[in-house]
């Protein structure tokens, strides 16, 4: 049988499984879950050997004699040292490298990215020099560079950052401000909510999508016989709870 | 040995921050070169610490197999999947393809790992939409404005609203270019701002929660 076949009714079986969730949490379920846990793990161990091992040790150590790459192997065992109790202090060598070259790194780098370039984004000149027509104040709402919008997120990103600025209490003006503040980030958390349900609908759509592809019968119509057998299980377990006498506990 | 188990690895700490805090401010080869060695570093030791997240699912799992606690089968499972993945990942020596050819480890990835994520995030969409039905009352202002804002940035997501609402696609650009991207930067200013106070903190000693607890 052609692989492609096979891999369309695993496909269909596990994406049902995952499906029967809707109906109430039950062994198919629970089945498909435990191995994509088991199926992500694997591929990631994959993937980490071929690239840490393979491409960032031993090739480079076999092919281009790099010795120096021994120190951050050493480095890297010593974090499997907290397996041996007596050992064990040792691993903090490992996290001390790996915790003061990230914080180390980040600092110039994070006031650099994202505080001086996200600050100077935000103070832009209201007014635009635009050829022919001279200084001008631009009201197009759809440029997000246009004269309104710079007022706008001026705005937004002062009163957001004010709304979280707890040193001062939040009265007379500063309250006002700060509800501001609050708007603009209900309107945020609307985008984001809005934006992901859509992102989520996508997947939904493609999943589907290949139900439907897989329900031809060039492919043995796996999508209709593995939601009957899906849905029979279901109506099978169903029944055989309600059987058994509820436990005590 | 006080100072090797306590002192020694805030010692490393500080010296390493330090350095690579002043690399950005040294444009010379030599510094340019010690900051791609420390990325590849890094990443050869991410990869053993790898090694610990997938120890600890093992002896989990292990402890499961062993007492026969309930839902045990399901352990045997994962079991199989990762090793079974693990076995076709490197018989196919990490390729998902050769030449245009799927292996056995590409047929994994396409027919098992894709499905499965792809419908575990797609689930998502009924429980989401099930916590907005019962939230998303316009209860007070703000919780108008929220769902407001949603229902615009939905419509202007998909042809049907546009076909709707023709100009929603606009507004709901709007929204996420101005708006939105204004909380966005000034959330991100603040968390920046806690960042760079928590990598100092961690650098001169103050922070030394990573090390973990332990007597000495």
């Amino acid at each position: 049988m052609d692989a492609t076949i096979i891999g369309a009714w695993v496909a269909t079986g596990l994406t049902l499984f995952i499906f029967s969730f809707l109906y109430k949490d039950n062994p198919l379920f629970k089945l498909a879950e435990n191995l994509y846990v088991g199926v992500s793990v694997g591929y990631t161990i994959v993937k980490t050997y071929d690239t840490v091992i393979v491409h960032l040790i031993w090739k480079p150590i076999v092919e281009n004699q790099e010795w120096t790459l021994l120190i951050p192997v050493a480095i890297g065992l010593l974090m499997l040292t907290r397996y041996v109790p007596k050992a064990a202090w040792l691993s903090r060598y490992a996290f001390a490298f790996i915790v003061g070259v990230g914080a180390g790194l980040a600092i110039p780098r994070t006031v650099s990215s994202f505080i001086l370039k996200q600050i100077e984004d935000t103070i832009r000149p209201l007014l635009m020099l635009v050829p022919g027509e001279g200084v001008t104040f631009s009201w197009n709402l759809m440029n997000p560079a246009s004269s309104v919008n710079v007022i706008i997120v001026l705005i937004g990103v002062s009163s957001v950052l004010f709304y979280f600025f707890f040193s001062v209490e939040h009265k007379g003006p500063g309250k006002m401000v700060a509800r501001t503040g609050v708007m603009f980030l209900m309107i945020a958390f609307g985008a984001a909510f809005g934006y992901t349900v859509m992102a989520r609908m996508s997947l939904l759509i493609g999943r589907l999508t290949d139900l439907i592809e897989y329900s031809d019968p060039s492919y043995g119509r796996p999508t209709l016989w593995l939601a009957l057998v899906t849905i029979g299980t279901l109506i099978a377990l169903s029944l055989r709870s309600r059987s058994e006498p509820p436990e005590e506990g | 040995m006080i100072f090797l188990r306590r002192q020694m690895p805030l010692l490393i700490t500080m010296i390493t921050g330090l350095i690579f805090a002043g690399q950005y401010y040294v444009p010379h080869p030599a510094s340019e070169q010690l900051l791609t060695s420390a990325t590849k570093w890094l990443q050869i030791i991410g990869g053993f610490a790898l090694v610990l997240g997938v120890t600890s699912l093992f002896q989990v799992h292990a402890a499961k197999i062993r007492r026969k606690e309930a839902g045990w089968g399901y352990s045997m499972v994962l079991y199989a999947g990762m090793l079974g993945t693990m076995a076709v990942g490197w018989w196919a020596n990490g390729k998902e393809s050769v030449e245009g050819v799927s292996t056995a480890f590409g047929w994994v990835y396409n027919f098992m790992m894709v499905p499965l994520q792809g419908t575990m995030f797609a689930i998502l969409a009924f429980f989401i939409a099930s916590a907005a039905y019962r939230s998303f009352r316009a209860r007070s202002r703000e919780a108008a404005v929220l769902l407001i804002a949603a229902v615009i940035v939905m419509m202007g997501r998909v042809p049907l609203g546009e076909y709707l609402v023709p100009i929603s696609g606009d507004i709901s650009q709007w929204i996420l270019n101005v708006l939105n991207a204004s909380v966005r930067r000034a959330i991100l200013i603040g968390v920046s701002l806690g960042a760079v106070a928590l990598s100092f903190k961690i650098i001169f000693g103050v922070e030394r929660s990573y090390l973990g607890g332990g007597k000495e």
